[in-house]
């Protein structure tokens, strides 16, 4: 060793020892701390300090890592259905350095898994599991399950539809266990279903029941290591070395190393952002919070964690083989796998044995791997799949909507095509999911960018939570709504787009893109598009009042001047007054005369009731405030009402019976344009809420 | 290092008094960088989750109490003639770190008139105090018998002008907070925490 440690350790005899001297000899005297610390650094290393030797080191700092950084977590977690997503997003967006801590925290919890798989393939290729380390190397397996226990209890605390998707699917797994997994289910999940409790129970289980059982079985792990000495790998050659300095400096450099990594995953997204040119928001660094949980909204892009994912794809193995092939998948042979394990110290008493573990181990491990690059294959293969190769089958299939009979007749009856054609088919297949999973990892993204630009409105987010906030978001739920209650008869597609047409000929009402704006009110006004599918076209109005108006009178220079006609058009536009809606001077000036045009009773006033014209409900919609949300939520809740089309109404249904209070405001504040929009960037909102 | 080594040393732990022979000074200086460089790389990756940690641990310290405003109370004409104070709720727009609240109770004032006999009764100054304690926070009550503020906490009396009446623990009188008639009749109070416990009326940040 040293000869500076051999001058520290003869201070105290040789000569008079100075204040500070005196202080530790105080403590010596009534600890012992310096034969402690002296037994804890001076390890003899035998063969010297290697790289090899530094997993078991790393796993410590990167669980001390955890435990600090969880414990400041803590100290803003909130455990519950209307505040866990709430908390989290504060951690992430509003507290300084929150995106920092949960960031290392969620990679760091990553780097263990890592880290654990190549401790125990040090362990397993030096033989360090056998006699006299048996204990240590079953306690070694223990302290894996706990820190993947806790890696999937982790998981679902954000409480985001992520996580929730995910961590449902483990604990349907864990219902499969015989005779207990029900019960055991039940316990986890604090009831039969989702909810406070299951949160209050897997945070009482991530950072208290397993934290806690991990550190005392990691005591024992670490004295027992210390006890049995560390296992060399053999054959020695070289001289030995010292714990102090020598492998602690590996060890520290290896740490060091984890912990860059860890943090240059944390802000390679800002490095690329910065040589782009964007500028950084550091809430989106570190790890990502998806839309609030939604039980109600089934989330196609949920997958566990990466180091999960194998366990995953391992199931789709026995799919079909019903609840059966999942307990094989999920319970039976994981758990022989383990048992295999467990047994290896027994197995490797022998040579043979010893090597039959390597070769286990090492199978394991890729078949893991392989199981991994399996699922991400399937997930992302569209990505850098050729598209334009399977152009030919996808036409094909298409054509006779994969019927076999077809194929065959379309290929001629040829064998060897049709054989070719269904590999092709498969391909096709495969393409297709990946690309809707890709959707719906995109769509996720949307949602959750969504999510946090509400939960950041000054408003903040109500006591109720922020699923409801996100619920009745007019910009994120409105397109879905639209699509379940409006679009079997609605189109709702730009017109300038190319597949406009194709989806306006389908539908049998009119397209309600830009409903009240200028646009929209001139097309209804132009005798060529009328009777189009974007209007009339497709409903019992087609050869109506309106059209014929349109068609005939409209037109009629003599007492429609153009002029006459845009005034119309931004009288209408006005009525509808659209959130986003600005008149130039001129178009303003149009506003009044057009509303006189309108009420007039020998032009729109003769059908349409306008204002105080007169002219009484029951030949044309009320046409007062048309647009307006008023109007419109009239509209939906009771199109059969005198105001609006009255007998004449054509198979809209009184959505008023049937939906949910608030979803037709949704709609309507979706039609048209009224939702909230940000004011300023992320970072300025940031900079605001800290004065 | 230039320590004897054995071939199966792996069992060998060297007792807490075996000293490890000096190396010659190469290996010496080579073993300080070492362990100068173990500590600072073992140093640096420990201290970056502590760093992390108390960077967002002491975020609260960066929060500031909302500026102080006037808040509309009550009618002017609901606090009683005779110069008994009465309590009225604060309502107020509330940020709880991400939960907004929409008008919620955030205190509470007493409001009194001072009395003024004859015609011109009930039109007196009006008076607003802050309903917490300034000897450690409680919530004042009004002791109809003896007819003056009392804090159930520690006994602290006050009378209704606001004035302390010692003995009492409290160590100052009662925090009076600005307040104003408007046109429209409302009684507008400009709602202040202050700290506690200390002599003078110092307001929260």
């Amino acid at each position: 060793m040293s000869t500076i440690h051999q001058q520290k350790n003869s201070d105290s005899v040789q000569c008079k020892p100075g204040l500070l001297g005196q202080l530790a000899n105080f403590f010596d005297d009534r600890t012992g701390y310096r034969a402690l610390v002296h037994e804890t650094l001076y390890e003899r290393v035998p063969g010297g300090a290697r790289w090899r030797y530094v997993w078991g080191s790393t796993l410590v700092f990167a669980f001390m890592t955890q435990l600090i950084t969880g414990l400041v977590l803590w100290s803003s977690y909130s455990a519950g259905a209307q505040s866990a997503w709430e908390s989290v997003y504060f951690i992430q967006h509003e507290m300084a350095g929150g995106w920092l801590l949960r960031g290392i925290h969620h990679v760091m919890a990553q780097a263990m898994v890592v880290l654990l798989a190549l401790h125990l393939m040090q362990v397993v290729i030096d033989g360090a599991y056998r006699a006299p380390r048996e204990v240590n190397f079953w306690l070694g397996l223990v302290l894996m399950m706990l820190v993947l226990g806790m890696a999937l209890t982790g998981y679902l605390l954000p409480w985001d539809q992520k996580g929730y998707w995910s961590t449902r699917v483990a604990t349907n797994l864990a219902g499969l266990v015989p005779v207990l997994g029900p019960s055991i289910q039940q316990v986890v999940v604090g009831g039969s279903d989702y909810g406070h409790h299951t949160l209050t129970r897997f945070f009482a289980l991530h950072a208290g029941f397993l934290p806690a059982t991990l550190v005392l079985m990691l005591v024992v792990h670490l004295s027992l290591f210390r006890k049995h000495g560390l296992c060399a790998r053999q054959p020695i050659v070289r001289a030995d070395g010292m714990f102090w300095p020598d492998q602690v400096l590996k060890d520290a450099v290896a740490c060091l190393a984890v912990m860059a990594v860890v943090l240059g995953v944390i802000l390679m997204p800002a490095l690329v952002a910065m040589l782009e040119g964007r500028p950084i928001v550091l809430g989106e660094l570190g790890a990502e919070l998806a839309a609030p949980a939604d039980p109600s909204l089934p989330y196609a892009a949920a997958r566990p964690e990466w180091y999960f994912l194998f366990l995953f794809q391992f199931l789709k193995v026995f799919e079909g083989w019903g609840a059966s092939g999942e307990f094989l998948g999920a319970i039976v042979v994981p758990g022989l796998v383990m048992g295999a394990m467990f047994l290896m110290p027994i197995i490797g008493r022998w040579n043979l044995g010893h090597r039959f573990n390597i070769v286990f181990t090492l199978s394991l491990m890729a078949g893991i791997g392989l199981l991994t690059a399996l699922a991400l294959n399937e997930d992302y293969c569209s990505l850098w799949m050729d598209k334009a190769s399977l152009a030919e089958a996808d036409a094909l299939y298409r054509q006779t909507e994969g019927d076999s009979k077809k194929v065959a007749e379309a290929l001629g009856g040829d064998q060897a095509k049709i054989a070719a054609m269904q590999k092709k088919f498969a391909t096709l297949a495969a393409f297709r999911h990946s690309q809707s999973f890709l959707a719906a990892v995109a769509e996720a993204e949307v949602a959750g960018v969504r999510a946090i630009e509400l939960a950041s409105r000054p408003e903040r987010i109500p006591p109720s939570g922020a699923l409801e906030l996100f619920r009745s978001d007019a910009k994120s739920q409105g397109p879905r709504l639209f699509a379940q209650k409006c679009a079997s008869c609605h189109s709702h597609v730009d017109p300038a787009l190319p597949q406009a047409t194709e989806q306006m000929a389908k539908s049998s009402a009119a397209n309600l893109f830009g409903f009240g704006s200028a646009a929209w009110v001139r097309g209804l006004l132009d005798p060529l598009q009328v009777d189009g599918p974007g209007y009339f076209g497709n409903t019992a109005h087609k050869d109506g009042d309106m059209v014929n108006f349109v068609k005939n009178d409209l037109a009629d220079r003599d007492t429609w001047k153009l002029n006459d006609i845009e005034a119309v058009i931004a009288a209408m536009n006005a009525e509808a007054g659209l959130p986003d809606q600005s008149f130039t001077e001129g178009t303003a000036a149009l506003i009044e005369p057009g509303r006189s045009l309108i009420a007039d009773t020998q032009r729109c006033g003769s059908c349409h009731t306008f204002r105080d014209n007169g002219t009484e409900f029951g030949s044309a919609p009320d046409i007062t405030g048309w647009g307006s949300r008023e109007w419109l939520i009239g509209l939906i809740t009771d199109p059969t009402h005198e105001r609006f089309y009255g007998d004449t109404n054509d198979r809209m249904p009184r959505f008023g019976q049937t939906e949910k209070e608030g979803q037709i405001e949704i709609i309507v504040d979706w039609l048209r344009g009224e939702w909230y929009r940000p004011r300023a960037t992320k970072q300025a909102v940031a900079v605001q809420s800290s004065p | 290092m230039s320590e004897p080594t054995g071939k199966n040393s792996s069992q060998a732990k060297p007792s807490p008094g075996d000293r490890v022979s000096a190396g010659d000074a190469v290996g010496g200086r080579r073993a300080f960088g070492a362990e100068v460089l173990a500590l600072v790389c073992g140093g640096l990756a420990t201290l970056t989750p502590v760093a992390a940690g108390l960077w967002m641990f002491l975020d609260p310290l960066r929060k500031r109490s909302a500026a102080a405003e006037f808040l509309p109370v009550a009618q002017a004409s609901s606090i009683p003639a005779d110069g008994v104070p009465r309590q009225f709720p604060v309502v107020a727009d509330r940020l709880d770190a991400w939960t907004g609240f929409a008008s919620e109770p955030i205190g509470a004032v007493y409001l009194c008139r001072q009395k003024v006999s004859g015609p011109e009764q009930g039109s007196g100054e009006v008076q607003a105090f802050s309903a917490t304690c300034p000897h450690a926070g409680c919530f004042v009550e009004i002791d109809p018998v003896e007819k003056c503020f009392r804090c159930p906490c520690h006994n602290s009396k006050f009378t209704f002008d606001g004035s302390m009446v010692a003995p009492s623990p409290s160590p100052r009188a009662m925090d009076a907070l600005e307040c104003r008639i408007e046109k429209n009749g409302d009684v507008v109070v400009k709602w202040e925490n202050f700290y506690t416990g200390i002599a003078g009326k110092v307001p929260r940040l």
